[in-house]
């Protein structure tokens, strides 16, 4: 596929989606984080020093873990990346080590974040404190009561929770609200954003922290198996876990990309799957596929997945539905639930609802041949929410 | 030359300082907005309406809660061109509203039904001059007066290049931060407003965070004028229309005794 290396463009394009959709104020910034994460890349001392921290903070390589009783019940082979494995419980350390390392080269004095399910808020407040730099966190308020394990998780780590109570009170008003932050203290701040998305150079700079994550389970599945998974598959909320696995594959032409985003309470009603049933739109610095009414007004999105809880999706994804390269699928809470029981009781893992969408679509869905399942996170973080749920 | 600045330059050449304040489009009420409009409208050279918006980064708490009011009242970004319509004419006024409403409507389309409803400029706080190309050539081509703001971050390179695509007047962001009202004038403001300066002969106006008329002046010292945002939107909604003329008033007669 030659085109996929041309992107993404100079500004940032996928295709007809990414971009650079921001307030004046913020170009400056984003050139400079921009020009600093060329620099770096082409620094070997800043590479060894990331691989030094992917091995002692995050522990990498995860291991690749043959999930051999559930893919019984899928009736596939399922191979799991264990993200899960990774410190602070899920793949976003990946992305938070990496960004930080790159805001202390950069001479910033202060972090912030948003965070949705809290496990990014988390990494980030891990981040910083392993390198002595002050964190503010935004979350929304819904997100707050329902990931109160995190909250206090992050707060332990010396990071600054802000509930955030505008809008939906989730994930996409935590990123506006980290924004306004960002604008107003631009000149020292690094805004260490958790997924694929936001405004060029974000979505490139995450993806390609994340593609640790597809790099080794390329080589971890070749060495297993002696051949490539027939298909990868990752829940899909901004999409950074995804393009982490899914960068690695892209000339592959026979592995199949699968996506698995949030039906919610179903496609019909309130969901999280802006590419199923998303239209292109601008959201957080970039135009991609995004739920809003007919005015251009944002959606809110429903997911019992605070993480999958988002009306918009990285560019890259955008661009991966409309080429045809990735495909995606929508699961909805009660399937999840139940994959999160079915994977809990077949292997003895509890994962985060996130991935337990990932898991569900493999389970509910005619797939056959080896499957490399990208095992986003763990679940402690949920067992509350589900608590309720089954309670109901 | 647009219309809003053929008027603006007269103005200035006259030798007044320009008030544009700022109302959220829908507020108090659907029904009493075109009262608030005229009330706000008699002191103002331009008067920016604002479109609600799910997402308003740029607008700190004030303008916020005001947005996500009108949209409790029901009024979207489509309504609010419609309420605009309904406007007796008068004084020019510009809409100021994110971009994704645009995106969505088409900018062509967003273009011509701006101007339709009597809308002479356009400010849209959330792209940059590399995203703005298409949306500008379909301003100019209904009449759309273009009107880009300018950041105290904003290289010098990049001035030049924002302040060459105003059609209307330019817009110099006073601080870093979002719309809201400070306890001083940002003393960034004149940094940004001498390069402004350098770059256009383009009226420039001094916006976020000037609050009353003490900042107006010291704000229109070296600018053309003010935009006043948070400010009236707090005076109209907690002392009414009689009160956020009052407080209009007051800033008008403080910029009119810097002409004399
Ligand atoms: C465990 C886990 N998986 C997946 C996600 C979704 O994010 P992304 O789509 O960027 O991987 C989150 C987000 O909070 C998460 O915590």
């Amino acid at each position: 596929m030659t085109e996929m290396a041309k992107v993404p463009d100079g500004f940032g394009r996928f295709g007809e989606f990414g971009g650079k959709y921001v307030p004046e104020a913020l170009m400056g910034a984003l050139d400079e984080l921009e020009r600093g994460w060329e620099a770096a890349v082409a620094d070997r001392a800043f590479s060894e020093e990331l691989t030094r921290l992917r091995r002692e903070v995050v522990g990498r390589p995860t291991p690749l873990y043959e999930a051999k009783r559930f893919s019984e019940l899928a009736g596939c082979r399922v191979l799991l990346k264990r993200e899960d494995l990774a410190h602070t419980g899920a793949h976003k350390i990946n992305n938070t080590v990496g960004q930080v390392l790159l805001a202390k080269r950069m001479g910033k004095q202060r972090i912030i974040a948003e965070t949705g399910a809290g496990q990014h808020g988390v990494a980030t407040a891990t981040a910083a404190a392993y390198f002595g730099l002050p964190c503010v966190v935004y979350m929304g308020a819904v997100d707050v009561s329902r990931q109160n394990l995190n909250v206090i998780r992050m707060q332990m780590l010396g990071a600054e929770v802000h509930a955030v109570e505008s809008g939906s009170a989730t994930l996409k008003d935590a990123i506006n609200e980290a924004l306004r932050d960002w604008v107003t203290n631009v000149e020292d701040t690094h805004y260490v954003i958790g997924s694929v998305v936001g405004p060029h150079p974000y979505p490139e700079l995450v993806g390609a922290l994340q593609s640790v994550i597809g790099d080794e389970a390329r080589a971890e599945c070749l060495e297993l198996t002696g051949a490539l998974p027939d298909e990868v598959v990752a829940c899909v909320g901004g999409g950074s876990n995804a393009i982490g696995l899914f960068r690695s594959f892209y000339r592959d032409q026979d592995v199949v990309l699968t996506g698995v985003e949030a039906a919610g309470e179903g496609l019909d009603k309130r969901h999280g799957a802006s590419i199923s049933r998303g239209e292109p739109g601008v959201l957080h610095g970039a135009r991609s596929l995004l739920l809003q009414d007919d005015q251009g007004l944002i959606a809110e999105a429903h997911s019992i997945s605070a993480g999958l809880d988002y009306p918009g999706v990285g560019p890259e994804h955008a661009w991966l539905a409309t080429s045809g390269r990735a495909r995606y699928v929508a699961i909805d809470d009660h399937q999840a639930i139940r994959g999160f029981k079915a994977l809990a009781q077949s292997e003895g893992i509890l994962c985060a609802l996130e991935t337990a969408h990932a898991i569900a679509y493999v389970l509910d869905t005619d797939v056959s041949g080896t499957v490399l399942l990208g095992l986003s996170g763990r679940g402690d973080k949920d067992v509350a929410t589900i608590a309720e749920v089954l309670s109901r | 030359m647009t219309a809003l600045l053929a008027h603006l330059s007269g103005r200035v050449d006259a030798g007044a300082k320009l008030l544009v304040p700022y109302v959220m489009t829908g507020l108090p009420d659907r029904v009493s907005f075109p009262a608030a409009f005229a009330a706000v409208a008699e002191h103002a050279d331009v008067v920016e309406l604002g479109l609600a918006y799910s997402d308003p980064l740029m607008d700190g708490p004030v303008i916020a809660a005001a947005g996500e009011r009108a949209l409790r009242e029901g009024v979207g970004p489509r309504h609010a061109l419609d309420l605009a319509r309904e406007l007796p004419a008068g004084v020019p006024r510009v809409v100021m509203t994110y971009y994704n409403p645009i995106h969505k409507m088409g900018e062509a389309e967003f273009c011509r039904v701006a101007a339709d409803a009597g809308v002479c400029g356009l400010i849209v706080p959330d792209i940059p001059i590399e995203e703005s190309g298409g949306l500008r050539s379909s301003a100019a081509e209904h009449g759309l007066a273009w009107i880009p703001l300018v950041a105290p971050t904003s290289s010098r390179k990049r001035v030049e290049s924002i302040a060459a695509t105003a059609t209307g007047f330019v817009y110099a962001v006073s601080t870093l931060g979002v719309t809201g009202t400070r306890r001083s004038l940002s003393e960034r403001a004149f940094a940004v407003v001498s390069a402004c300066r350098e770059a256009t002969d383009l009226p420039i106006c001094v916006g976020i965070g000037v609050s009353d008329a003490v900042q107006a002046v010291q704000a229109a010292e070296h600018a053309d004028g003010v935009v006043v945002g948070s400010a009236v939107v707090a005076a109209l909604l907690e002392t009414g229309a009689q009160g956020a003329s009052a407080f209009l008033a007051e800033l008008r007669s403080a910029l009119d005794r810097m002409s004399v």
